[in-house]
């Protein structure tokens, strides 16, 4: 019996192997994790340094590229080996397609996309909290089905302190993978502008308040003086593609919590609030009162953006000195 | 060529409301709709029809309701549709929908394509797809926004992943889930939408799936919700009155004693 952990993403493996930790505590089960690759054999130091116990090692040539359909398959050989009464995978575009393909392998239960977990210890029940009906409410469930499994988007838990000098024990897990009928013909590199929005602790973030690309100048000149990062609702990237998708935020984008999150002319539909919620500090500036973002928020400012960032400029300038 | 089209009807987010004494969702009197991004995958099916001269079927599970929706995907040009519905069918998850869509499915047979949206608007797992690939044994090519090319019993898809666009080739029969960006669905004509009202649309329950009881609904499903209920957000809504200079002024005073700005 254990919790195993897998992701695709070092970064993600460690945030879900902090978590796994405490919830293998709980159920008083070791944490192990799942090294899946071509050439990933000796690579184990990492998982072992974030907290795993034991590292199930499937080293195979059909592990690249990358194919939901093998993964599955392999991660289904760790299943069977390791017996794990929880499995976390994280919910990067991989692990959302590779989860639910292991979950029906295994005829079994996944919570999509959960934000919360903990262990009801007496019934040993992965417990998992979601956003539901578009967004609209948290779901909290458990699956009635062995081993339990969650997938947990990239920033949900904190990533543990790093400690070089644990060491565990690997077990390599022979496989027969069936090649699926692909091929990667090619693969287009995005533009990577380098920012990533869930490690800025302030973010200013715009709506469709702003009526067009260049006012979005007014928020970088604000989020340059006080060392935020931009944000913004979906329409901005999704649809105008002002800004592109790093600075989405929400449950389609990415899930921050920022020390304070600024919301420009964000109406604050709940498909935004899922991303931001979790926020320390909240501020709204919106003309509308009614707006809902005025209910989640800390402070507000009720007033059009176009006088009210001009204004918060220029204040913050003359502090500034 | 059998393109299989699925989709999903489901509250139209719009109008939905929690209670703001117990928490609840209001779902009373809530209109229903086409799940936005099903319209993609319905637009990408019919547009495969006018390109390979594919034959299209639309099939949806849910309650009689249902049938408005696949009313309106034959009315944007799809060629059959099927009501899967059965009292039985009712509180599925994930793996239950997926296992009566795969019965489905394979009672249509021959299919060559299956394509679903990306997620719903509503659950958003994004699970279905790939546990209906799982359960009909198909290469599964998931966030497509561009179906590049089918021929020779193959299709090219352009796949939008978070470090860039994979192009991939895969034999089919396959499954492909498309986002938003794929296409812009068509608006049906009032003509189409006279001529799809006159369309004859079978409704398969458990017993013509071939499904047991226990394989589908709350009773073939996994996950079993405990509750659901709108989040709390203990806030301080705190709105500054007075004149605009007084309000930022405010705001930023209340955002240094926070600890958040050091101007
Ligand atoms: C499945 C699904 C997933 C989704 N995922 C996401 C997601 O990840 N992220 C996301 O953001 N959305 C998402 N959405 C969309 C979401 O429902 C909203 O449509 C979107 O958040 C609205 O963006 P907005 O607030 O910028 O625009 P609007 O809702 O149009 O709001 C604009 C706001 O600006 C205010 N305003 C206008 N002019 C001014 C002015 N001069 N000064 C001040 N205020 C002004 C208005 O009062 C209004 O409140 C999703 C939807 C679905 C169905």
């Amino acid at each position: 019996m254990t919790v195993l952990v897998f992701s695709e993403n070092m970064e993600v493996a460690a945030e879900l192997l902090g978590k796994g930790k405490e919830l293998a505590g709980e159920l008083g089960t070791k944490l192990a994790a799942a090294l899946l690759g071509t050439g990933v054999k000796g690579k184990e130091g990492e998982l072992f340094a974030y907290g795993a116990d034991v590292v199930y090692v499937v080293d195979h040539p059909a592990l690249t590229p990358f194919f939901p359909e093998t993964y599955a398959d392999a991660l289904a050989k760790v299943v069977e080996e390791a017996k794990p009464e929880v499995i976390l995978i994280g919910a990067t575009k991989r692990g959302k397609e590779t989860a639910p393909r292991l979950a029906t392998k295994l005829n079994a239960g996944c919570a999509a996309g959960a934000t919360n977990l903990r262990i009801d210890k007496e019934k040993r029940l992965l417990i998992a909290e979601r956003p539901a009906i578009s967004a609209m409410v948290v779901a909290t469930e458990y699956s009635k089905t062995k081993p339990q499994i969650a997938t947990v988007a990239p920033r949900t838990f904190e990533k543990p302190p790093r400690d070089d000098s644990r060491k565990g024990e690997v077990v390599e897990v022979k496989v027969d993978l069936t090649v699926p009928e692909k091929k990667v013909l090619e693969l287009k590199k995005k533009e990577v502008k380098g920012i990533k929005i869930e490690d800025a602790e302030l973010i200013t973030s715009c709506g469709r308040g702003f009526r067009k690309k260049e006012d979005l100048k007014m928020l970088e000149e604000l989020a340059s003086l006080i060392g935020a990062t931009l944000g913004c609702s979906r329409p901005i990237a999704a649809d105008l593609k002002w800004l592109p998708e790093d600075h989405w935020v929400g449950l389609s984008g990415h899930k921050v919590k920022p020390k304070m999150y600024m919301a420009v002319g964000i109406s604050g539909q709940v498909q935004h609030l899922a991303g931001m919620r979790d926020s320390k500090i909240i501020v709204a500036i919106n003309k509308d009162p009614e707006a809902p973002i005025f209910k989640v928020a800390d402070y507000g400012i009720v007033g059009d953006l176009y006088q009210v960032l001009p204004a918060l400029i220029n204040y913050l300038k003359s502090r500034k000195g | 060529m059998r393109v299989v089209v699925c989709i999903k009807q489901v509250f139209d987010p719009a109008e939905l409301k929690v209670d703001p004494s117990t928490r609840l969702l209001i779902t009373d009197g809530v209109s229903k709709k086409i799940s936005d991004f099903d319209k993609n995958a319905i637009e990408e099916a019919v547009r495969l029809k006018e390109k390979y001269q594919a034959e299209t079927f639309v099939i949806t599970m849910g309650p009689a309701d249902a049938m408005r929706a696949l009313r309106e995907a034959l009315a944007m040009g799809i060629d059959n549709a099927y009501l899967l519905s059965d009292p039985a069918f009712e509180n599925s998850d994930t793996l239950a929908t997926a296992k009566v869509l795969a019965a489905a499915i394979k009672k249509i047979g021959n299919v060559d394509l299956v394509l679903l949206a990306e997620a719903s608007m509503d659950g958003y797992s994004g699970m279905v797809g790939p546990r209906l690939a799982a359960l009909l044994n198909l290469p599964q090519l998931t966030y497509v926004r561009s179906i590049v090319s089918i021929g020779d019993g193959k299709i090219v898809v352009e796949r939008d992943l978070e470090e860039g666009y994979e192009v991939v080739e895969a034999k089919l029969p396959a499954l492909v889930t498309v986002t938003k960006e794929i296409n812009e669905p068509r608006f049906a004509t009032l003509p189409k939408i006279m001529a799809a009202s006159k369309k004859k649309v079978d409704t398969w329950g458990a017993a013509e799936l071939g499904l047991a009881k226990e394989e589908v609904g709350l009773a073939g499903s996994a996950i079993q919700v405990m509750k659901a209920e709108a989040p709390v957000m203990g806030r301080k809504n705190i709105i500054f009155q007075g004149e605009l200079q007084q309000q930022v002024e405010e705001l930023v005073k209340a955002l240094v004693k926070e600890g958040v700005l050091k101007v």
